[in-house]
Formats: structure tokens, C-alpha cells, sequence
């Protein structure tokens, strides 16, 4: 066991660095920086997303016969380090990160090959239709009814707290298909063309001023058969695959250290009074940089141990916790660096549209930011849920 | 020692709450919210009828003479329905400078107008680079044949775009940072030179950063003639710092009251939220917490003329775990009320936003604890 890098592993970090000095524009990292909500926008996304797909490097989670690069754990662990230092947007999450591996392992032939290079080359836009009104943290409650006439399922009923559905051209949903035995039986996973006629969308508001998630009514929506991933009332084994890929087996630790970067700099730099010479600062700072190097060697461990693709099983829980509490922390560490500028509340949204700043720019973010971030311990699972899954996986009560 | 309200204070605080109950309500906010509206002169009025502006100020100048106890059982109300209203810039901070450092003739002229509702005082003393240094003031006053000039720059000051007045602070001679040479000046808004720079607050109201270029000010408009007013600032920022400890303990209160209400009737797994043991137990942190704060609110309002150290210590001692209190109050609002704790839809997000707003404003957790740490360590060495 060693924590240092071989020639070779250099190599490719030089290779990642050149990259970046090329392929991230300016722009990008400006608007990326400027970027309050909790997913970056599409319109910084999807540049992103092509830049990497032109270099084969757009899902390093994916096994290389579904076009994923053939990475070990280290050259995954360099490539996010190099990717979130350098300041780059996040790719969104939903097609490559969330129904990509359920396609690649449970979908058929002609699913993959539809899907699949699509999500990779950037070509659809996906959202996920998993929460409805009355089923959040009990999700196998859900309502969504999807009833079979011939070849084709007929939708009715609504989901909420749908990311980006007013981006999105593909939802991947969890449906009811029988409401007869257990809640978790019934439930099937399909993938859902959003310009299909019967789908309304009405945005919600979230308190840090961004337009992120919203409403989606579906109204006698027709979706064909062949768009059931799996089996018909196997969505729950399915649904809850790609939740340990939303929850964890990524590099989280790589933009929480970005983050705190963030928060250093602006201490050392614009913020009022030059808070960086508070020792009592000096002491947050490492407290939380020992909180994520700790999550960081988490992450290491358990990625070294998986296959690439492999899920990562209910430790996913366990990162998704720490990962959602620590990014609570550095923002609310930013408020506070912040002083007398966390007074001043900047309505326009995109941040990175405007010209006229009202504070210096590397604070224009922070105050939505940490309004935002409160969502981390409540989306993919809340942090009660995730605690209850601990406490019946890892510790087995 | 009797800490039962007195009548009067019994009916004050009833009174409060019952206008807040009636005018602050989620209905009534959400309206003024989608009208754009602000505060508005009317209920400006109403609440110098109800005696409210004159209740700290000094009876000589027709105030009612209270103190800092009734003040925060006023703010307790407003923080209950989270009224945004100029009441700490005007009344605690701008006149509370007045009635603290004034010639007579300066409280005479500006103090009546202020209790009838017919005169609003900004208070510009922070600048950018003091942090919550009170002492660290740049902005320089220069005395010449006649009368003063201003030059210098002000941040963070509440409600400058609606006060006639601004009490302005600023160096009459020393260094950046000494304790002594500070004067305090009555500046009329509209003086040339002085602008104002006006951005939406976190939370509500406005915050303006105040140019003072070459502002000309009469020979008369040093307050009391003051050239030591360092204590003055210290003691009306630590007034308006309790009477915001006071609106927070409200909001605190309402934050728990509606996330109970809320947690018992959504249901999940088939039953109320309210029956899973983990959010029973937040929710009882929650209560300690509102608790702790009332305590700590009254403790500072108790202490609020008492000798300067005693003072500084109480007021530092609330701020300090109240504005704890009150993030973890806010944030587990949210928390437990899940996505829609993070809409736009419920108002929880409003009283977080206000809860940051209390946390920042004449500094944080830790400035604070340090304050409260220095004042102790320097009375053991006494
Ligand atoms: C910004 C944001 C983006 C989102 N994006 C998506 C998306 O793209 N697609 C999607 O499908 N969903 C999305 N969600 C929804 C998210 O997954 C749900 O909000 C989450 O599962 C919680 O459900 P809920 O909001 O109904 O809260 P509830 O389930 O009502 O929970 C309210 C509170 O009670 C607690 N609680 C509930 N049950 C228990 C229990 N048994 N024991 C202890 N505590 C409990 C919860 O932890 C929470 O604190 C998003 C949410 C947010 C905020
Ligand atoms: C120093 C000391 C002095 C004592 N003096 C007296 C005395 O004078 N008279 C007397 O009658 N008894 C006395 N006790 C006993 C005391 O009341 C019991 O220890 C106590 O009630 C806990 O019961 P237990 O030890 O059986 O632990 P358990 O009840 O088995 O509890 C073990 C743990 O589980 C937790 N737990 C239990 N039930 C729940 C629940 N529903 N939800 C969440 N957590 C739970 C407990 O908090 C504890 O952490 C004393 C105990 C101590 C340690």
C-alpha cells in the first residue's frame, strides 16, 4: 500500500492538466464559480460535457465496453482532483452518473445501444422522476400510475422536486404498475420522452432565488413498453441500484476541497477586515479539512475495492452523509467569512449574467450557495434516511 | 429580584403580539411580498400611536422612559411574524445615539419628532475594513472656520434610503484604529457629497453603503461636541444587538411552533413525522434552545445600563449562543420540513434568511465569544 503517484500516474496527470489548460475556457470557469445551485446549469454543463466526450473522458464510472476510459481507482481519483482544482463545471448527473449504470447493467441490447451513446456524447438531457407530493422518504409509497394499453404504458399523476424537467428531453421514473401486494413490488422503472403530449411542468422556487427543480403533471401521457428498463415490477431493485450511484462511489471530496479553497481565498483576499489572521478561523478551516481528507481516503478505500462500475452497496449512504454535511459546513464557513457583505442579497439570477457587481464576485455566490446547500441533506435521501440505512446495513440493528 | 413582567409590561407585550397576529400573519406577508411592498408609512404611524417609537426614548423629550426589557419584548413580537421595519435604525441606534450623546438642544429638536413617527435616523458607523472593529474608523471629520468636513466611506448601514438623518461617525483626530478621537455626526441625507449605494437585505428591508465626499456640516452638528464617542457607539451597538437577540428569540419561537404543527400532520411510512424518535429529539433540542435564547435575551436586556464591562459581557454572552441558537433552530426548520422546507412556497426560508441576517449583523458567533473571552480575561487580571 503507498499514497504516492507512479511515473506512469504523472504522466496522465499532466496529460489531465493540459488538457484543462486547453478545454476550459475561461468562461466556463467564470460561470462555473458564479454558480450558487446545487446542479450548474445546462447552458455550462452541456459545453463542458462535449469538451470531455471529444476526449473519451465524459464517464469515468463506466465499464470501457459501455465507453467509459479504462481507469484505474488512482487515474479516477486524479482526473476529479485535477477537474474540480481547476475550477471545471460539473457534468449533470442524471444521465451519466444515475440511468447510465442501471442501463448498463439491467437494460437490454437495443437499450444500450440507443441510450447509451447519447448520454455519453451529450445528446440527452435527463431528469429523475422518483418523488411525488405524498412519497418522499417513504418513495414506495409512490402514486405515479402507469397502466398497460397494448404496447404502450398510459401515465397519470404527478412528481415533485423534479431537477432541471425544464432541461430535460428524457425523464427516468419509477411508476406503479400494481397496486395488489407489497408497496415495493408494484413499482416499474421507465425512461419517459419529456415532449410526449400530457406533461406539464410548473417550476418551484427554492430559497436561495434559483429555478432548479419543479412539478411534473402527467396526463394520460402514452410511453411504449420498450421503454421499461428490466422487468415489469422490478423498478424498486432497480430504482434503489442507481440511488447508491447518486449517493456515492464518486470523488466528492475533490470539490469540497474546492469549496474550502473558496472560502480560504476569500478570507486571505476580498473579505472584509482580512478574517484569514483569526486563529479561531485557522481552526474551522482545519477542522474541515480533516473532515474531508477523511471522506477522501473513504472514498479511495471503497473505490479500490469495486470493479469499475461495480455499485458501491450501503457505504454509499455513509458518503452521502459525511459528503452533504461537510458542504453544509464550508458554506456556512463562507457566510461567516463574509462579515458585513452576507448583508447584501443579490436577486438576479444567472450570477455570471450580471455586470454591475454589488460585492466583489468571488463573494456574489455565497450567501444563495449556502441557502441552497440546505437541500444537500434532504434530496438523494435525507440524512435521517441515510442514518437509518446505516444503522440497519453497516451496523446491523 | 422579581422577574415577573409589571402590568404595563404585560400589556405591552400583549398588545405586540397582537398586532403582529393580525397584521404579520403568512397571509398578510405573503400579500405585501407579491406587491413589492416594503415598509410602509402607515404602519410607521400606527406603530408611533401605539406609543412604540417613544418607548425608549427619554420622557423630557416625549418619550415613555422604558428600557431595554420592554424594547425586547417588543422585538420578540416582531420576530414572531418577522416584521421588517426601520425600528433598530431609527429608534435604538439613530436616536438611542441622540438621547445617549446629544446636546439638549439636539435632543430637543430631533427626539419628539422621532417618537411621533415624524423622523427616521440611520445609524452609518461600520466601515468595510473594521469588520466588527468598532473602534476601526477611517471616514475622518476635518473642523474648519465653518463648521466640519466629511470624507470616508460606510458599509452595512440599515434603512439609510428611507431616514432623513444619518449619524455618521467619524475620526476627528488619531489613528485608524484608537480608541479615542471618534465624534459622531448629524448629517441630513440629501447633503452633498453623501451617497448612498442601496442593496435588498438578507431577509428583508434595505442595507446601503454611504460616500461621504467632502460632506460640509454645520459647527453644530457634532453630537453632544463629542470627540470620545467610542463608548456611546459600544453602548448603542450593544442596545440594538440585545433588542435583536430579542427578535430572535420570536422567530425561534415560530419556527418551532410551525415545524411541530407541520411534522405531526405530514405523514410518511403511513404515520405523522412527529412519531419517529429522531426528529421528537431534534425537535426537543429545538425547544432547549428557544428557551436558552429567551433567557439570554432577557439576561442582556437586564444588563442593558449596567457598568460598561457587566454590559458588554451579557450582550456578548446572547449574541453569541442565541446566534448559534437560532442557525441550528433555523437550519433543523428546514430540515424537517423536507423539499418544502427549501420553496419559496413556505416561509421558513424567509426566517432562515432573517436568522443568518441576526448572526452577521454586529458580528458573529465567535466575534462575540472573543468579545465575551477578552472582557473576562482582562476583569481577572483587574
Ligand atoms: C433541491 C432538491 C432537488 C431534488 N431533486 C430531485 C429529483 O431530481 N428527483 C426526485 O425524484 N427527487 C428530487 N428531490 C426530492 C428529494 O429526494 C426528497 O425531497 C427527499 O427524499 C425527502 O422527501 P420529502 O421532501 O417529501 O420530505 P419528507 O419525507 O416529508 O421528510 C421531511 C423530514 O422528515 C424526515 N423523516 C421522514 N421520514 C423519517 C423517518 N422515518 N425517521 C426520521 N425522519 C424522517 C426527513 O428526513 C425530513 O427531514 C429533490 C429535493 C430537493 C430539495
Ligand atoms: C448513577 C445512577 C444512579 C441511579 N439512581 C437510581 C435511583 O436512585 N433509583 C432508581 O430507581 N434508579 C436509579 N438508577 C437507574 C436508572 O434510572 C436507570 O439506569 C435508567 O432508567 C436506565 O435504565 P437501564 O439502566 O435499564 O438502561 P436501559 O433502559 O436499558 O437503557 C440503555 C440505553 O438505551 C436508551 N434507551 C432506553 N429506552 C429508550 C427509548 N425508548 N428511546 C431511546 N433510547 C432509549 C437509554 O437512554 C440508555 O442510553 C440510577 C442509575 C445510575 C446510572
Amino acid at each position: 500500500m503507498n499514497f504516492s503517484f507512479s511515473d506512469e500516474e504523472k504522466a496522465f496527470r499532466e496529460e489531465v492538466r493540459e488538457f484543462l489548460a486547453s478545454a476550459l475556457t475561461p468562461d466556463m470557469k467564470r460561470a462555473q464559480g458564479l454558480t450558487p445551485s446545487v446542479f450548474s446549469d445546462k447552458e455550462i454543463s452541456d459545453p463542458w460535457h462535449r469538451a470531455l466526450a471529444s476526449k473519451g473522458w465524459a464517464a469515468p464510472g463506466w465499464p470501457p465496453e459501455a465507453g467509459g476510459p479504462t481507469w484505474t481507482p488512482a487515474q479516477r481519483w486524479i482526473f476529479a482532483t485535477e477537474c474540480a482544482k481547476a475550477g471545471a463545471p460539473s457534468v449533470s448527473p442524471m444521465g451519466v452518473a444515475m440511468v447510465g449504470p442501471v442501463i448498463i447493467r439491467f437494460g437490454t441490447p437495443e437499450q444500450k445501444a440507443k441510450y447509451l451513446p447519447r448520454i455519453l456524447n451529450c445528446e440527452d438531457y435527463w431528469c429523475q422522476g422518483y418523488s411525488e407530493p405524498g412519497s418522499g422518504s417513504d418513495l414506495a409509497s409512490l402514486k405515479t400510475r402507469a397502466v398497460r394499453d397494448g404496447d404502450h404504458y398510459v401515465i397519470n399523476g404527478t412528481k415533485i422536486w423534479t431537477t432541471h424537467a425544464h432541461h430535460a428531453n428524457m425523464m427516468f421514473a419509477l411508476v406503479r404498475t400494481d397496486d395488489t401486494g407489497r408497496k415495493q413490488e408494484g413499482i416499474s422503472f421507465i425512461l419517459i420522452d419529456m415532449t410526449s403530449p400530457g406533461i406539464t411542468i410548473r417550476p418551484i422556487l427554492t430559497i436561495g432565488g434559483d429555478h432548479e427543480v419543479n412539478q411534473v403533471f402527467f396526463d394520460d401521457v402514452r410511453v411504449p413498453v420498450e421503454n421499461r428498463i428490466g422487468e415489469e415490477g422490478l423498478g424498486w431493485t432497480y430504482g434503489k441500484y442507481l440511488l447508491e450511484f447518486e449517493r456515492g462511489g464518486g470523488i466528492a471530496a475533490a470539490r469540497l476541497r474546492r469549496g474550502l479553497q473558496h472560502v480560504i481565498d476569500m478570507a486571505n483576499g476580498e473579505a472584509p477586515g482580512q478574517p484569514i489572521d483569526d486563529p479561531a478561523l485557522a481552526l474551522k478551516i482545519s477542522e474541515i479539512e480533516i473532515d474531508i481528507d477523511a471522506l477522501e481516503l473513504t472514498e479511495l478505500r471503497i473505490m479500490s475495492a469495486l470493479q469499475t462500475g461495480q455499485n458501491p452497496g450501503a457505504v454509499s449512504s455513509l458518503l452521502k452523509l459525511r459528503n452533504s454535511e461537510i458542504k453544509q459546513a464550508i458554506t456556512r464557513l463562507a457566510v461567516d467569512v463574509l462579515g458585513y457583505d452576507a448583508l447584501v442579497w443579490e436577486p438576479t439570477r444567472p450570477l455570471y449574467g450580471l455586470n454591475r457587481a454589488t460585492l466583489p464576485e468571488i463573494e456574489l455566490p455565497v450567501v444563495p450557495e449556502y441557502l441552497n446547500s440546505r437541500a444537500f441533506t434532504i434530496f438523494g435521501g435525507s440524512s435521517e434516511v441515510q442514518r437509518d440505512i446505516i444503522a440497519k446495513l453497516m451496523v446491523g440493528l | 429580584m422579581d422577574l415577573t413582567p409589571t402590568e404595563e409590561q404585560r400589556l405591552l407585550r400583549e398588545s405586540a403580539g397582537r398586532f403582529v397576529r393580525a397584521q404579520y400573519n403568512a397571509d398578510a406577508r405573503r400579500k405585501r411580498a407579491e406587491a413589492g411592498e416594503g415598509f410602509s408609512a402607515a404602519t410607521w404611524r400606527e406603530f408611533a400611536d401605539l406609543g412604540w417609537l417613544a418607548l425608549p426614548l427619554p420622557e423630557a423629550h416625549g418619550g415613555l422612559g422604558g428600557g431595554a426589557v420592554e424594547v425586547g419584548m417588543l422585538m420578540e413580537a416582531f420576530g414572531e411574524g418577522l416584521v421588517d421595519s426601520p425600528y433598530v435604525s431609527t429608534v435604538i441606534l439613530g436616536a438611542g445615539a441622540v438621547a445617549a450623546a446629544g446636546s439638549s438642544a439636539q435632543q430637543a429638536d430631533l427626539l419628539p419628532k422621532v417618537a411621533e413617527g415624524a423622523l427616521r435616523i440611520a445609524f452609518a458607523h461600520s466601515e468595510r475594513q473594521a469588520r466588527y472593529n468598532l473602534a476601526d474608523v477611517a471616514t475622518h471629520a476635518v473642523k474648519d472656520a465653518d463648521g466640519w468636513v466629511l470624507d470616508g466611506a460606510k458599509t452595512a448601514v440599515l434603512d439609510a434610503d428611507e431616514a432623513d438623518l444619518l449619524i455618521v461617525s467619524a475620526r476627528i483626530h488619531g489613528n485608524r484604529a484608537d480608541a479615542k478621537g471618534i465624534g459622531l455626526f448629524i448629517a441630513p441625507r440629501d447633503a452633498e457629497g453623501l451617497t448612498l449605494t442601496t442593496d435588498l437585505r438578507l431577509g428583508g428591508g434595505k442595507v446601503a453603503q454611504v460616500g461621504l465626499a467632502g460632506v460640509r456640516l454645520g459647527a453644530d452638528a457634532l453630537l453632544g461636541g463629542l470627540e470620545d464617542a467610542l463608548p456611546v457607539i459600544e453602548a448603542v451597538t450593544d442596545h440594538a444587538a440585545a433588542a435583536l437577540c430579542g427578535e430572535a428569540v420570536g422567530m425561534m419561537q415560530t419556527l418551532v411552533e410551525t415545524t411541530a404543527a407541520y411534522i405531526k400532520t405530514r405523514e410518511q411510512f403511513g404515520k405523522p413525522l412527529s412519531v419517529n424518535q429522531a426528529l421528537r429529539h431534534r425537535m426537543a433540542d429545538m425547544a432547549v434552545a428557544v428557551e436558552e435564547a429567551r433567557s439570554l435575551a432577557l439576561r442582556a436586556a437586564l444588563f442593558a445600563d449596567a457598568e460598561p464591562v457587566d454590559r458588554a459581557r451579557a450582550v456578548s454572552g446572547a449574541k453569541a449562543k442565541i446566534g448559534r441558537g437560532a442557525r441550528f433552530v433555523a437550519e433543523q426548520a428546514v430540515q424537517l420540513h423536507g423539499g418544502m422546507g427549501v420553496t419559496e412556497e413556505l416561509e421558513i426560508g424567509a426566517f432562515l434568511k432573517r436568522v443568518v441576517f441576526f448572526d452577521a449583523m454586529f458580528g458573529g458567533v465567535d466575534h462575540h465569544l472573543k468579545r465575551h473571552a477578552a472582557l473576562s480575561a482582562a476583569g481577572r487580571a483587574a
